[in-house]
């Protein structure tokens, strides 16, 4: 039976956890925003053997669920010869969400560079660019703006796949729920206050995706008109 | 008076597709050339391996006497690499069919962009040479437009302008008028005509603007399936020639009502 009571009671105990969930997704997503560059430079290296194997591995690191890779850094790592180590909860979900979710964010920026029109290459490299310049101030600012919606997207999705690290013992806003519940034997409450802060939290971003998305498609109509309005 | 460019043999393929056979071609300090030729010919081509932008799988190009695309280490000969071609390419200009501006820059900063970038000049100082350039192709009044909000005769005078700034030796024309509605033709036209009257450096058009080419240029190439098939005065190519394929080619293109 729903209770009121328990609802409020629970709140408190509950919403404890709502930092380490929230952290857990920050750190994981600037991880998965940082390592889907580096899937991006070691796909593209002069050689084809090197890409090729990166390919590979980013393959197989997409096609494999993120519980399993969760549970293979935090308790299978540590048997690895060598390279072998102990990871915290937090550490181990952070690394496993952050390099699963880099693969699809690769796949974003890859998606964003092709893009661009071959043709701003070939004016860069006309007018005597520099490659660092042809990236940073011709491409990547007509490459990157447009991936920011999907980008928004993947965040939303990683957020929603933060509580998988309960498994683990990360003490985020899932796992205090369930503890709320073994000590008090109510959980329809605590669960459905941990179902109430996820959409909480992601459907206005996910409104605010959906403007973004709308914006970045009328992003030089915008200035257009910006400008015949200064006249 | 030495060329300021030389293609000696060059060649160049797409896999089994022979695009250039075999070109020869002095290109002489201010000299205006147009190439004409059917499609698929390789005007294009000859013009994209001296930008750079593609590389020949035979023979050599010199600017200045400098070999383009091959350079010297301890004696051996090897495959230029990019400071190499870096330091041929600020000589050399090209304005595109597509005009490929930068869509995310506005006017000016079209025009500033390899002036601050590549030659390292200041704001101020880039800002006035952009300026300069923008108002003598007759767009003096649109610095802080995007080039969305322009007309394609309007985009293209900015790209002339923005190659211009480099103040190149050599400036390349690939078809830049035949991407324009009819109507804005013209006003293009009328700034190469003003370069091509008070600039010193070489010119190359690649252009399907014959009488436009008979105007203004020295010397007329017709490239045909990837050779120099005729070349000389432009009246005496155009108007004169017995070349079978070359009337031929004439004959497709006035009957097109083109010329
Ligand atoms: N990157 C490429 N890969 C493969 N083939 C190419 C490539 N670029 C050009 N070609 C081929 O080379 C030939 C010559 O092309 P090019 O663009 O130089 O012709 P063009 O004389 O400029 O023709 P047009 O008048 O149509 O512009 C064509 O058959 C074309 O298909
Ligand atoms: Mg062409």
């Amino acid at each position: 039976m729903w209770s009121w009571e328990t609802f409020i009671d629970a709140f408190p105990f509950v919403i404890e956890g709502i930092n380490i969930t929230l952290g857990l997704t920050v750190t994981s997503y600037l991880l998965a925003l940082a390592a889907g560059f580096i899937w991006l430079v070691l796909e593209s290296t002069p050689s084809r053997i090197i890409n090729f194997f990166f390919h590979w591995i980013r393959e197989f690191i997409r096609s494999t669920p993120p519980l399993v890779q969760i549970f293979f850094l935090y308790f299978a790592w540590p048997e690895v010869p060598y390279v072998g180590m102990t990871f915290t909860p937090f550490i181990a979900a952070m690394l496993a969400l952050g390099i699963h979710f880099s693969t699809y964010i690769s796949e974003v920026y890859r998606s964003g560079i092709e893009s661009v029109d071959q043709g701003q290459w070939e004016a860069s490299k006309a007018l005597n660019l520099s490659t660092k310049d042809t990236w940073m101030r011709i491409v990547l600012p007509q490459a990157l703006p447009p991936t920011i919606p999907m980008l928004g997207n993947y965040l939303i999705i990683l957020f929603k796949e933060v509580p998988l690290a309960a498994t683990i013992g990360v003490v985020g806003i899932l796992s205090l729920a369930r503890t709320y519940g073994s000590n008090t034997w109510a959980y329809l409450e605590p669960i459905t206050i941990v179902a109430i802060l996820f959409l909480l939290l992601s459907y206005p971003s996910a409104l605010l995706i959906r403007w973004l998305e709308k914006k970045m498609n009328n992003r030089f109509e915008k200035k257009e008109t910006k400008v015949k309005v200064s006249k | 008076m030495e060329p300021v460019v030389q293609y000696k043999e060059v060649q160049k393929s797409f896999g089994d597709t022979h695009v250039l056979k075999g070109i020869n071609l002095d290109i002489m300090p201010s000299e205006k050339i147009a190439i004409i030729g059917p499609s698929g010919s390789g005007k294009t081509t000859i013009i994209r391996l001296l930008m750079t932008l593609a590389e020949p799988t035979g023979g050599d190009i010199l600017v200045d006497g400098k070999n383009l695309w091959k350079m010297e280490v301890n004696g051996k000969t090897k495959t230029a690499n990019e400071k190499h071609l870096g330091a041929v390419r600020d000589d050399i200009g090209m304005v595109f069919q597509h005009f490929n501006l930068f869509p995310h820059k506005t006017i000016l900063e079209n025009c500033t962009l390899p002036l601050t970038s590549v030659q390292k000049m200041d704001k101020t100082e880039a800002e006035a040479l952009a300026k300069q350039m923008l108002d003598r192709v007759g767009l003096g009044d649109k610095f802080e437009a995007y080039p969305a909000n322009l007309s394609g005769g309007q985009k293209q005078r900015v790209a002339m302008a923005r190659a211009l700034v480099m103040k190149p030796k050599i400036m390349l024309f690939d078809e830049v008028t035949s991407a324009l509605d009819p109507e804005l033709v013209g006003e293009v036209l009328e700034v190469i005509r003003d370069l091509a009257a008070h600039e010193d450096m070489a010119m190359v058009l690649v252009t399907h603007e014959m009488e436009f080419a008979l105007e203004i240029a020295d010397r007329v190439l017709f490239l045909d399936e990837g050779v120099i098939a005729e070349s000389g005065p432009a009246d005496d190519v155009i108007n004169k020639s017995e070349n079978p394929r070359l009337q031929e080619f004439l004959k497709r293109f006035r009957s097109n009502g083109q010329s």
